[in-house]
Parts: structure tokens; C-alpha cells; sequence
């Protein structure tokens, strides 16, 4: 009804070819930058910022990032967790030899030196794939983490092994440590979200990314008509290194202040965004968010309804939480195995039909 | 996306609503994961206590307590969560019972002004009150731990470590680094060799680190271990037959939990200690009539006596005597986190409170002042007998290397302060 191409008259090649072509979705999307951007930093507070909305614009970065690499160019990656210590280490030794230089600088190098780390260990994806991929990058993870543990430099030779934000700014606005608001904190991670969305969206329907995807779906095809296979894989390596390290940044710096490369950058952390991306979707931008909403919100609204509003004990609602979300997760691969964004796709071709489906 | 956002906006503002009359502390326990063993009957403690105050005492100063339990898993992002849901509501003082959410509340509360106390854990500089204003470390710190385990080896060695070999098993991450630098500086002085061990998260593999031990034949192994690692450590000693009496592990390595499962193997096994062992305490009955019998114990009541709750039950005690302090300076039984800081800061324990909380001889006497946020730091050895399942104290409360320690504490902390441009604030 409202749904529809028909009446949305392009006059031109660059409305032709428009993320969104359907007037409704553009609506939706600059009713959603205006809010993001317009309305959420003047209600914003510390709870908001640091237990919900940092964390999802954060590992949407890196579920993103995730998903070039394994949603569009198809190489199994299990290394996110190392390559986010890489960016979160860049960026503290950044910090504290280069004190007056603007964060956004800082996040931004910081996100380059994950990008030629993540092309050097995404080198034997030129002679292996698949399975035996996956295992040379969990060696990158295990690799990565244990040096930066073993090697004080990196953490400045602190007693305990730990990096500390230290406070830094940009434009003279506070955004690391203690005293940073809400609203600056927040702002600076959409900026970066935004922006990575905005060159991942773009990417994906260029020509970088239609070799990616002609890689992920039959290399030996792929190469025969004439796609350079070292170019597009390692472009894809560092694209999405780039992506990770910003957000192993933004995750140290902004988000926790405080990390422990052990604890914070282990296995764990890329299963969490291994399971981000298929949970979302395989090569869908959408589907990063949605795969980031759903383990980060979902656990926060669990234990809010459980322990908040319910008043069980704290620890039947955490064991609960694993419970559901285990079982949403099986759910939702058994209903849909092509992840919440394919929801999202059908939904979407319905509503397009709707209210006329025959 | 946004239906969801919208939900957990209504949860979170039901959850707001502030109830300001109570004094409200936030207990950040961890009753699931591999640190649970430890963390259960700590949070335990620290509940029953507060519970017990206000059953028999109707509250601190005529108020009642209120205790909010929010679950971090010792997970350092659900800790941020849970410190960022419990202060709007008017928490006086956190202790998260983990080194790692410790880095990261310490900048956190100085920022928000509310007292941090991390007995016997978390970063040692702390102690130094003149930089760390708002943390609080009474009654012992690691250093402290560290220096108490090398005094009682030279007690045992008849005062000569020359040519000994000490191996430390330690947990790879922040808490177990700790320790490091000062046995390397005890090693330089008392001239025994140090070994480190490093075992990762979450502890449950360590046969290369014991095949090492064997090969090396250290004289004495020191563990600085939580949670499933203790475990498998004292398993793992017993197995390659390291006599369990040169074994001492920190007082986080040293609860019934970890070495019920070794059996008979484990007797003789050591650790250090920073308050007494045991349910001989009148306190413990009056726990058992007013919290258990009535059914309001946190867990299921059976923990009582155990190394681990309580020293979450002398965690609470000292939080309320200090809340009791700080009632007595501003005048007033509706403290905030500010005057709560006051009275930490304030806070002096002597024999006789003790005795008349219940708790003879139960810690040490000590006096908390603006420069010394770190308590005496006398150290105990205590060690496990299997036969009769028990910890018994085997060594008093000694003080512990001050010059060693001091020099440290000033230096690690002088760091922070230059890195974060603060100035003593001590006058």
C-alpha cells in the first residue's frame, strides 16, 4: 500500500541506484539517523550510554567488519578477538606517546595497524581454505593474545599487565576516562559506526565488493573470468581488519577504559562476534546490527526483566539468560538459517505485496 | 530493533525507581561461572551480614540496610553494567571482588564520588590515600600477602632463603601479576631464586606448568589462584607428589572448596590469611538465630564458617562500621556516598568493637587515616587438616616487610598520579 516502488519516479543513475529505493525505508532511515543523531544525546545518561548503547554501536562495528570478511568475501575467520586486542593496543600506545593528537586520529590509526596485521595473517587464506583457514586465523587469536601478555612494551610495562585509558579529547570535548559524558562518548561511537556503515554499504555494491562475492561463491570461477584472487582476498583481510581494530578501539578506550587481553580479547570475544554475524545474516550490513542487538540487548533485557521487575535471584536470571538465548539461537537458525536479516527481507517483500498478495 | 529498545526502556525505568531512605550497598557477586566456587559463599556473607543487622539491629543507625545483587560472572563487561545500574541508586561503596572490574571502577568512582573497597584484592597502590582518594584497601593488601608467605618461609628455613627456589603458579591476568614485582624484589634480597608459572583463564589445564615443577624440584611453590584453578592445582600437586606443606597459596587460594575435591591428598596444604578461620564466633550465632532459622539467608545456610564467607561477612562488617563512622561525623543516619567516604577514611577497629560485634580476634586492630588507605596488613598462615576437614590459624597476625612494600606502593602509585595529573591531597 504504502510499500511500494510504484509512483517513486527516478530521473536519474544515482537515484536509480540508491541504498534505499523504496521512499518508505528512506524515511525510515533518515527518521532513524535524526533520532540516533538529533534526539538521543539530549536524553542519553551513564546507564543508557555505557551499559546498552556503547556496546551495541561498538560490536556492530566489529560485526560488520566480521561480516566482509565472512558474509561477502567468504573466509572463515576466528581471530576477531585478536585482531580487536590489536586495535585496542594501537590505540593505547597511540594514546599515551602522542597525548595532544585528537581521538578520532588515534581510533582511526589504530584501525589501520589491525588492517596489515589482519592482510599478514590473512596470507595463507591465498594457499588454504575453509576449515583450515579457520584454524590458521584461531592461531592468529591465540598468537596475538599471548603477546600481549608476554610482552611488556605493549602495556607499558604496568605492573598488573593491564592498559588504562587515560583522559584524551577531541575538538576539546572530553571522550576518554572517567569524566567523559554520556553524550560525547556516545556520539563519537556513532560518528564511527556511521561512517563504517556508510563504506561497507558502499563497498559491498562496487566492483571491490562483487569480487569479494564472486570469491566467496566459486574462487576457481572466480579467477577464470578474470578476478585477481590475491587482491580481492587480502582487500578483504584489510577492510575488514580496519573495521575490527576501530571497534577493539572504541571497546578499550571508550567503552571499558580498562582491559585485561585475557579476559577481554580471548576466544570468547570472537565466537561472540562469529555468532553476531550468523545470527544476523551472512553478508548483510543489516543483518550486523541485528546480530549485535540480539547478543548485547537481548541479555541486558533479560536480566532487567528478571531480577529488576521480577526479583528472582541474580543467579537462576544468569543462568536463565543462557538458557534463552541458547534456545532464540536455535530457534531462529531452524526457522531461518539465513539469520534475522533474512527475516527482515521477507518481511519486507510481504509488506511490498501486502495487502494484495495473489 | 526498536520495539526492543522501547521494552527495555520501560524495564529500565520501572527498575529506577530510587528508594532513598535505605543505605542502599550493591553486592557484584558472581554465582555462575568458573569463579562461582568462590564468589558464592563470599556474596553469601556479605548478604547474611546486612541481613542480620537489620533483623537484630533494625538496620546502622536506625536505618535500614538495603542490599542490591547484580551477577558479573567476574566478567569485567557485565561488571561495568552492573556499577553503571546499581549507583543511581544511591550506592555507598562497591566491591566487585575482582582485580579486573577493580582497574576499571577505580577512575570510575573517583569520577562519580563513591568509596571503593577492595579488601585484600584489586590494585595494591591503592593503599596510598594521598593519589587514590576514594579506594580503599584496609585490612591487607597483595604485597603484603606476598611479603607475609616469604617471611613465614624464612621462619620455616630458620631465617636463611640463600639458594632456595620458589615457583609461583599464578593466574595470567591482573590479579595474578600483582604479586610479581615484590617477590622479585624479596628474591633480590633474600637472595632465593623466583620461577613464574603463568596459568591462563580459566585454569583448568595445567599439566605442562606441573610437569615444570617436577623438573625444576622447587623448594616451595606459592600459588596466587581463583576459582576452579585452585582446584586443579592442589590435584595436580598431589598427583606429582609435591609435599603439601611447602604448598602456601594467597588467602584467595585458601578456602574448603578448594581442597575438598584433592581428598586426604591435601592435608598439610597452606595459605595466608588476613583474618581468622572458623565458626567459633558469637557472631555466627546470632547469624544462625536471626538470618537462618528465619529462612532469610541468601544462600542456603550451610556456608557459615568457611573461609570465603566469612571473609565476605567481615567485608560487611567493616563497611558498616565505617557507615556507623560516617553517621557519627555528619551527624546524620542518612549517610551518601560522600560522607560513607568520610567514615571509611575515618574508620578505626579496635579489640573491644570486635569483641562487642561478636567477633573476638577475629582481624586485626587498625586505624584507616588519609594517608594510609591500606590498613596494617598483618599476615596469618593457616593450614588445612583433611582429616577433620578444617582450617586452622598455625602462624599469628605478623607484620609483614614495610620497607619493601612502602617503596613499592609509592612508586606504582606516583605513576598513576603523574599519569592522570593528580596532586597529594593530604595536607
Amino acid at each position: 500500500m504504502f510499500y511500494r516502488e510504484a509512483g517513486d519516479f527516478k530521473v536519474s543513475y544515482q537515484e536509480d541506484s540508491q541504498t534505499f529505493p523504496i521512499k518508505f525505508d528512506r524515511f525510515r532511515y533518515y527518521v532513524v539517523m535524526a533520532v540516533a543523531f538529533g534526539l538521543i544525546p539530549f536524553l542519553i545518561n551513564d546507564y543508557w550510554a555505557n551499559a546498552i548503547l556503547l556496546p551495541f554501536l561498538i560490536y556492530s562495528i566489529a560485526a560488520i567488519g566480521l561480516n566482509i570478511l565472512v558474509g561477502y568475501a567468504g573466509q572463515v575467520s576466528l581471530g576477531t578477538g585478536g585482531f580487536m586486542a590489536v586495535g585496542a593496543y594501537a590505540c593505547y600506545k597511540l594514546m599515551t606517546a602522542f597525548p595532544e593528537v585528537s581521538m578520532f586520529i588515534h581510533v582511526i590509526l589504530a584501525g589501520g595497524i589491525t588492517g596489515l596485521v589482519c592482510v599478514l595473517f590473512g596470507l595463507p587464506s591465498l594457499r588454504i581454505k575453509g576449515f583450515y583457514l579457520a584454524v590458521a586465523t584461531l592461531a592468529a587469536q591465540f598468537f596475538l593474545v599471548w603477546l600481549f601478555n608476554r610482552v611488556p612494551w605493549f602495556y607499558n610495562y604496568s605492573a598488573s599487565g593491564q592498559i588504562n585509558a587515560p583522559e584524551r579529547d577531541t575538538f576539546g570535548i572530553i571522550i576518554t576516562g572517567p569524566n567523559a559524558s554520556a553524550w560525547a562518548t556516545y556520539l563519537f561511537c556513532l560518528i564511527f559506526l556511521t561512517f563504517c556503515a556508510l563504506v561497507a554499504r558502499n563497498l559491498t555494491r562496487g566492483t571491490v565488493g562483487r569480487s569479494w562475492m564472486a570469491i566467496r561463491d566459486m574462487d576457481i570461477a572466480a579467477e577464470i573470468i578474470g578476478v585477481n584472487p590475491l587482491k580481492s582476498k587480502l582487500t578483504a583481510f584489510a577492510v575488514s581488519g580496519f573495521f575490527i581494530g576501530v571497534s577493539g578501539a572504541l571497546f578499550f578506550a571508550i567503552y571499558l577504559g580498562a582491559v585485561e587481553v585475557g579476559e577481554a580479547f580471548g576466544i570468547t570475544k570472537s565466537f561472540l562476534v562469529l555468532f553476531m554475524v550468523i545470527i544476523g545474516g551472512l553478508g548483510s550490513i543489516f543483518g550486523s546490527f541485528a546480530g549485535a542487538a540480539f547478543l548485547v540487548l537481548l541479555p541486558v533485557l533479560l536480566k532487567v526483566v528478571g531480577v529488576d521487575v521480577l526479583g528472582w535471584p541474580t543467579d537462576i536470571v544468569a543462568h536463565f539468560q543462557l538458557v534463552i538465548v541458547g534456545a532464540l539461537i536455535m530457534f531462529f537458525l531452524i526457522v531461518e538459517p539465513h539469520g534475522l536479516a533474512q527475516l527482515w527481507r521477507v518481511a519486507k517483500e510481504k509488506l511490498r505485496l501486502w495487502p494484495f498478495p495473489h | 530493533m526498536k520495539m526492543k529498545l522501547t521494552t527495555l526502556a520501560l524495564g529500565a525505568v520501572m527498575a529506577a525507581g530510587p528508594v532513598m531512605a535505605d543505605l542502599v550497598f550493591p553486592s557484584l557477586s558472581y554465582r555462575t561461572g568458573p569463579y562461582a566456587a568462590g564468589g558464592i559463599p563470599f556474596a553469601d556473607g556479605y548478604a547474611d551480614y546486612f541481613t542480620l543487622l537489620n533483623e537484630r539491629d533494625g538496620g546502622i543507625g536506625g536505618v535500614k540496610t538495603k542490599l542490591i545483587e547484580c551477577e558479573t560472572g567476574y566478567n569485567t563487561e557485565k561488571g561495568v553494567e552492573c556499577y553503571e545500574s546499581t549507583k543511581g541508586q544511591g550506592a555507598l561503596v562497591y566491591q566487585p571482588l575482582s582485580t579486573g572490574i577493580t582497574y576499571q571502577l577505580i577512575p570510575k568512582v573517583t569520577a562519580d564520588n563513591i568509596p571503593l573497597h577492595t579488601m585484600g584484592y584489586g590494585r595494591t597502590s591503592a593503599a596510598n590515600g594521598e593519589v587514590f582518594s576514594h579506594v580503599f584497601n584496609y585490612p591487607g593488601n597483595y604485597w603484603n600477602g606476598a611479603s607475609g608467605v616469604v617471611n613465614y618461609l624464612l621462619e620455616e628455613t630458620g631465617g636463611d632463603l640463600k639458594g632456595k627456589k620458589i615457583s609461583l603458579v599464578y593466574h595470567n591476568s591482573a590479579y595474578g601479576k600483582e604479586p610479581i614485582r615484590t617477590l622479585e624484589e624479596l628474591s633480590k634480597k633474600h637472595g632465593f631464586e623466583l620461577v613464574l608459572l603463568p596459568v591462563d583463564h580459566p585454569g583448568q589445564e595445567q599439566k605442562s606448568q606441573w610437569l615444570q615443577v617436577r623438573r625444576d624440584r622447587p623448594d616451595f611453590v606459592v600459588m596466587w589462584g581463583w576459582g576452579v584453578m585452585n582446584q586443579v592445582a592442589i590435584q595436580e600437586a598431589a598427583n606429582i607428589r609435591f609435599p603439601m606443606e611447602n604448598f602456601i597459596g594467597v588467602w584467595w587460594s585458601g578456602a574448603e572448596h578448594d581442597v575438598l575435591s584433592a581428598g586426604a591428598k591435601a592435608n598439610g596444604y597452606k595459605a595466608v590469611t588476613f583474618h581468622n578461620v572458623g565458626r567459633d564466633f558469637p557472631v555466627f550465632d546470632d547469624i544462625q538465630t536471626h538470618v537462618v532459622d528465619k529462612g532469610l539467608a541468601a544462600g542456603a545456610g550451610d556456608q557459615i564458617g568457611n573461609v570465603l564467607y566469612n571473609r565476605g561477612m567481615y567485608a560487611a562488617m567493616l563497611a558498616a562500621e565505617a557507615a556507623k563512622t560516617a553517621q557519627e561525623i555528619h551527624g546524620t543516619a542518612e549517610i551518601t556516598p560522600a560522607m560513607m567516604r568520610d567514615g571509611m577514611e575515618a574508620l578505626s577497629i579496635d579489640e573491644a568493637k570486635m569483641t562487642a560485634l561478636g567477633m573476638p580476634n577475629f582481624g586485626p586492630a587498625f586505624n584507616v587515616s588519609c594517608e594510609n588507605h591500606g590498613g596494617p596488613g598483618l599476615v596469618g598462615v593457616t593450614q588445612w587438616n583433611a582429616e577433620s576437614k578444617t582450617w586452622s590459624l598455625i602462624s599469628d597476625f605478623k607484620a609483614t616487610d614495610a620497607e619493601v612494600i612502602g617503596a613499592l606502593i609509592d612508586e606504582d602509585s606516583g605513576a598513576y598520579a603523574s599519569e592522570n595529573n593528580i596532586t597529594p591531597r593530604c595536607k
